[in-house]
C-alpha cells in the first residue's frame, strides 16, 4: 500500500507571534517550528496501517521553506519511509498548497492508495487543503475523522459532527482522510528513530517542478494583525451571603449593559 | 569555538522535552507524594532511547557521546529530578562494566539492557563510609571457585527493583584503595538482603535502600578487571558520570527559573506584575546567569570527556557549581512564589527539596572542592 501523509510545519503553540512590518505575513525568523499537531494523528495512522500491512510505504509530503525541516524529520523519526518537500518561502494559499501537494505526490512515482492529513493547520486554520486536494485528484474525502478501521479493501471511517454525534462512512479505494484529535495516540520519535531518519531519502522539489505558479493564487494576504488585547477580567468579592446578593445583581446588570450577552 | 549544538543534538533535546512535558511533568507531583516507583515511565523512556545513554553502538546502544548523554539527562531532570535519579543510576551502574569489563562481561551484562528494559544499581556507599569511599568495609574473599561477599551498603538507588548490582568491596581493608575491587552481582542471589525503602526529604519517586551481603557467592568471572582495579574503575566512572549529575542540576535549575519567570509575570502586587519590581528582576537575572554558567561548565566537562582529555578538575567544577546553583535557584524560585511557593499546590517547593540531594550524592559539594583544591594546588 502506498500511503501518503501531508504534513505542515506550524509555529509552536508557545511562540509569540508578530506580524511583519508590511503586514503581509508574520515574522518567521524567530519561530520555533513543530509538526502541525493534527498531522501527527495522520502520521500515526499511517504507521499503524503500515504495521498491519507488510510492503506498505509511508511517504510524507510538505510544502514550505527549507529553513527548518522539523515536520518531515519528525515524521521520518516516527517511522515514515520517505519525504518530499516542495520548497517555497512564499505564504501560499490553500489552493496553491493543494496543487503543490498533488504535484509532489505525482512526482513521487507512486500511485496513492490512501492520503492522510490533519483536519486543519493550527496556524492558518483554513480547513481546506485536504478537500481541494481530493477534488484535484478526483478522490473522495472525509474530514474530522476520529475512527479508522481497515478490513481488506474496505475502510470504515468515523467522522465527528456537531453535537458530538458520529457519522460512519465506508470507503474503498484511494481516499483523502483528514484526521482529528482522538483518532489515535501519536507515538514519540525515539532517539534511535531520529538517527535513522537522517539516512532516509528527502527529495526537494521547486514550485515549478510541481506546476504551481503565481497565476494559481486565489487569495492574497495583505494585512496580518494581532487580535486586540483582551481587557482584564473583572473580579467580584462576595465573602458573605449579604455581599453575594449584591454581587449577583451587579454581575447580572453588567452582563446586560456592558457585555450585552443577556 | 562554536557553542551551538548540532541539528541532531537539538532534535534529541526537543523530542526528549516533548516526552518530559507530556509524560513526566503532569505526574511528578503525584509520584513525589506517594513515593511510588515510576516503573512505567522509566520503561517508556527506555523505549524512546532516553535511558542507558552510555552504551556504545557496538553493544547495541545508541552510541551517544557524553555531551549528548548530558543533554538528555538535563531534559529528564527538568521533568523530575527524583525520577531522573533512577534513570541516571542505570548509567552509573553500567559505566564500571563498560570501563573495566572484558568483552565477554560486556556482552553478558550490558547487551540485555539494550534488548529489554532492565534496572541496575551502583553500590559503593556504606553506612560508615560515604565521602571516604576508599575506606569501604564490604569484603570480597577468594574461595577458590568464587568470591564470597560480606558487608553492608547504604543509600543504593534502584535497589528494590534492580536486575543487576555493581558492587564495590575490598579484598583486604589494609590495602586501602589498592584493595578496592568491583564485581557484578545478579538479583535474587542467596544472601543478598534488600532493605526497606528510605523515607526521604526529596527525590521521593526514586528508590533508595540499604543492602546486606551475607556470604553471597559471586562467580569468579564477574570480577571487573583484576582484584584491586576497583578504585581506578570508580574514578574513571566518576569522570564520565559527574557531568551527568551536574547536568541533572542544570535541568532542575532551568525548571525553577522557568516556573519563576512564568509566575512573576502573572502575579500582581502593588498594581503591577511582580516581574516589574526590580528586586524580583535582580533575582531572575542571577538565576539565569547561574543556569547558563552551570550549563557551560557541564558542556565543557562533557566535551573534554568526549575528546579523551582529562576532565577531573572541570567535571568537579561543573558538579559543585551546578549543584550549589541549583540549590540557590530553587530556593529563590520559592521566594519569588512567596507563600504559594511554600505550598505543595505549586511545583517549586518540590524543586527545592529535590535540589538538596544534588549537593550530596556523587561526591558532596565539599568533596568536590577538595578535589578541585588538589587539582589547582598541584598544577
Ligand atoms: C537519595 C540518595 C541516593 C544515593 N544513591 C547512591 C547510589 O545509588 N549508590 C551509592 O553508592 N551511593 C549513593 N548515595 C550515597 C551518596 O553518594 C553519599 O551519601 C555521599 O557520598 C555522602 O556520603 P555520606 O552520606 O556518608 O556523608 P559523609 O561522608 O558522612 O559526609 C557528611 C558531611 O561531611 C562532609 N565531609 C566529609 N568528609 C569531608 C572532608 N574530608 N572534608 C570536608 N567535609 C567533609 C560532607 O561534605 C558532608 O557535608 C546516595 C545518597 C542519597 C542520599
Amino acid at each position: 500500500m502506498n500511503i501518503f501523509v501531508c504534513v505542515k510545519q506550524v509555529p509552536d503553540t508557545e511562540t509569540k507571534i508578530t506580524p511583519t512590518g508590511d503586514g503581509s505575513f508574520i515574522e518567521t525568523s524567530s519561530i520555533k517550528w513543530i509538526m502541525n499537531p493534527y498531522d501527527e494523528f495522520a502520521v500515526e495512522q499511517a504507521l499503524l496501517i503500515k504495521a498491519d500491512n507488510a510492503e506498505s510505504t509511508v511517504t510524507v509530503v510538505r510544502v514550505g521553506s527549507t529553513q527548518d525541516t522539523e515536520a518531515l524529520r519528525t515524521a521520518m523519526a516516527m517511522g515514515a519511509d520517505e519525504a518530499f518537500l516542495v520548497e517555497t518561502t512564499e505564504n501560499l494559499d490553500s489552493y496553491m498548497t493543494a496543487k503543490a501537494l498533488k504535484g509532489a505526490i505525482e512526482k513521487s512515482g507512486k500511485t496513492p492508495d490512501l492520503i492522510l492529513s490533519g483536519k486543519q493547520a493550527i496556524d492558518s486554520d483554513a480547513l481546506q487543503v485536504p478537500q481541494i486536494l481530493a477534488q484535484m485528484l478526483d478522490l473522495p474525502s472525509v474530514s474530522v475523522v476520529v475512527g479508522f478501521e481497515k478490513d481488506g479493501d474496505k475502510i470504515t471511517l468515523k467522522r465527528e459532527v456537531e453535537g458530538g454525534a458520529l457519522e460512519v462512512y465506508e470507503v474503498t479505494g484511494p481516499t483523502v482522510v483528514a484526521c482529528n484529535k482522538g483518532l489515535n495516540t501519536p507515538r514519540y520519535a525515539s532517539l534511535p528513530g531520529i538517527m535513522k531518519a537522517k539516512k532516509k531519502p528527502l527529495t526537494t522539489l521547486s514550485l515549478s517542478d510541481v506546476g504551481v505558479s503565481d497565476g494559481d493564487r486565489k487569495l492574497k494576504f495583505s494585512n496580518f494583525q494581532l487580535p486586540p488585547e483582551k481587557p482584564p477580567g473583572k473580579k467580584f468579592d462576595a465573602m458573605d451571603e449579604a455581599a453575594a446578593a449584591g454581587v449577583v445583581s451587579e454581575v447580572v446588570g453588567l452582563l446586560r449593559t456592558e457585555a450585552k450577552v443577556i | 569555538m562554536d557553542f551551538n549544538l548540532s541539528p541532531e543534538q537539538k532534535e534529541f533535546k526537543e523530542h526528549a522535552l516533548k516526552f518530559v512535558k507530556n509524560e513526566i511533568i503532569p505526574v511528578a507531583q503525584k509520584f513525589d507524594e506517594s513515593g511510588e516507583y515510576p516503573r512505567e515511565i522509566f520503561q517508556k523512556a527506555w523505549e524512546l532511547g532516553l535511558i542507558n545513554t552510555s552504551i556504545p553502538e557496538s553493544l547495541g546502544g545508541n552510541g551517544f557521546n557524553n555531551l549528548e548523554a548530558c543533554l538528555i539527562t538535563e531534559t529528564l531532570a527538568y521533568g523530575c529530578m527524583g525520577m531522573n535519579s533512577n534513570f541516571m543510576a542505570n548509567d552509573l551502574a553500567l559505566l564500571p562494566i563498560l570501563i573495566g569489563g572484558n568483552e565477554e562481561q560486556k556482552k553478558k551484562f550490558i547487551t540485555p539492557f539494550t534488548e529489554s528494559f532492565k534496572i541496575a544499581s551502583f553500590c559503593l556507599t556504606e553506612p560508615n563510609n560515604g565521602s571516604d569511599a576508599a575506606g569501604i568495609k564490604t569484603t570480597f574473599t577468594d574461595k577458590g571457585d568464587h568470591w564470597e561477599v560480606n558487608g553492608d551498603k547504604m543509600w543504593i538507588t534502584n535497589a528494590g527493583y534492580a536486575d543487576l548490582f555493581v558492587v564495590y568491596g575490598t579484598i583486604d581493608p589494609e590495602l586501602k584503595h589498592k584493595g578496592i575491587s568491583c564485581l557484578v552481582m545478579e538479583k535474587g542471589v542467596e544472601g543478598l538482603e534488600i532493605g526497606k525503602k528510605e523515607d526521604k526529604m526529596g527525590h521521593r519517586a526514586s528508590d533508595t535502600r540499604g543492602l546486606k551481603f551475607n556470604k553471597v557467592k559471586v562467580p569468579k568471572e564477574n570480577m571487573l578487571g583484576n582484584p584491586g582495579d576497583g578504585w581506578l574503575i570508580a574514578m574513571k566512572t566518576l569522570d564520565h558520570s559527574r557531568p551527568l549529575v551536574a547536568s541533572s542540576a542544570v535541568g532542575g535549575a532551568q525548571r525553577a527559573l522557568d516556573c519563576a519567570v512564568e509566575y512573576s509575570k502573572e502575579r500582581t502586587q502593588f498594581g503591577k506584575p511582580i516581574s516589574a519590581h526590580q528586586a524580583i528582576q535582580m533575582m531572575i537575572a542571577d538565576m539565569a546567569i547561574k543556569v547558563e554558567a552551570s550549563r557551560l561548565l557541564v558542556h565543557k566537562a562533557a566535551c573534554m570527556a568526549d575528546n579523551k582529555q582529562r576532565n577531573t578538575d572541570i567535571a568537579s567544577y561543573a558538579k559543585a557549581f551546578a549543584a550549589d546553583s541549583c540549590m540557590e535557584i530553587t530556593t529563590d524560585a520559592v521566594q519569588i512564589f512567596g507563600g504559594y511557593g511554600y505550598s505543595k499546590e505549586y511545583p517549586v517547593e518540590k524543586l527545592m527539596r529535590d535540589a538538596k540531594l544534588l549537593q550530596i550524592y556523587e561526591g558532596t559539594s565539599q568533596i568536590q572542592r577538595l578535589v578541585i583544591a588538589r587539582e589547582v594546588l598541584n598544577k
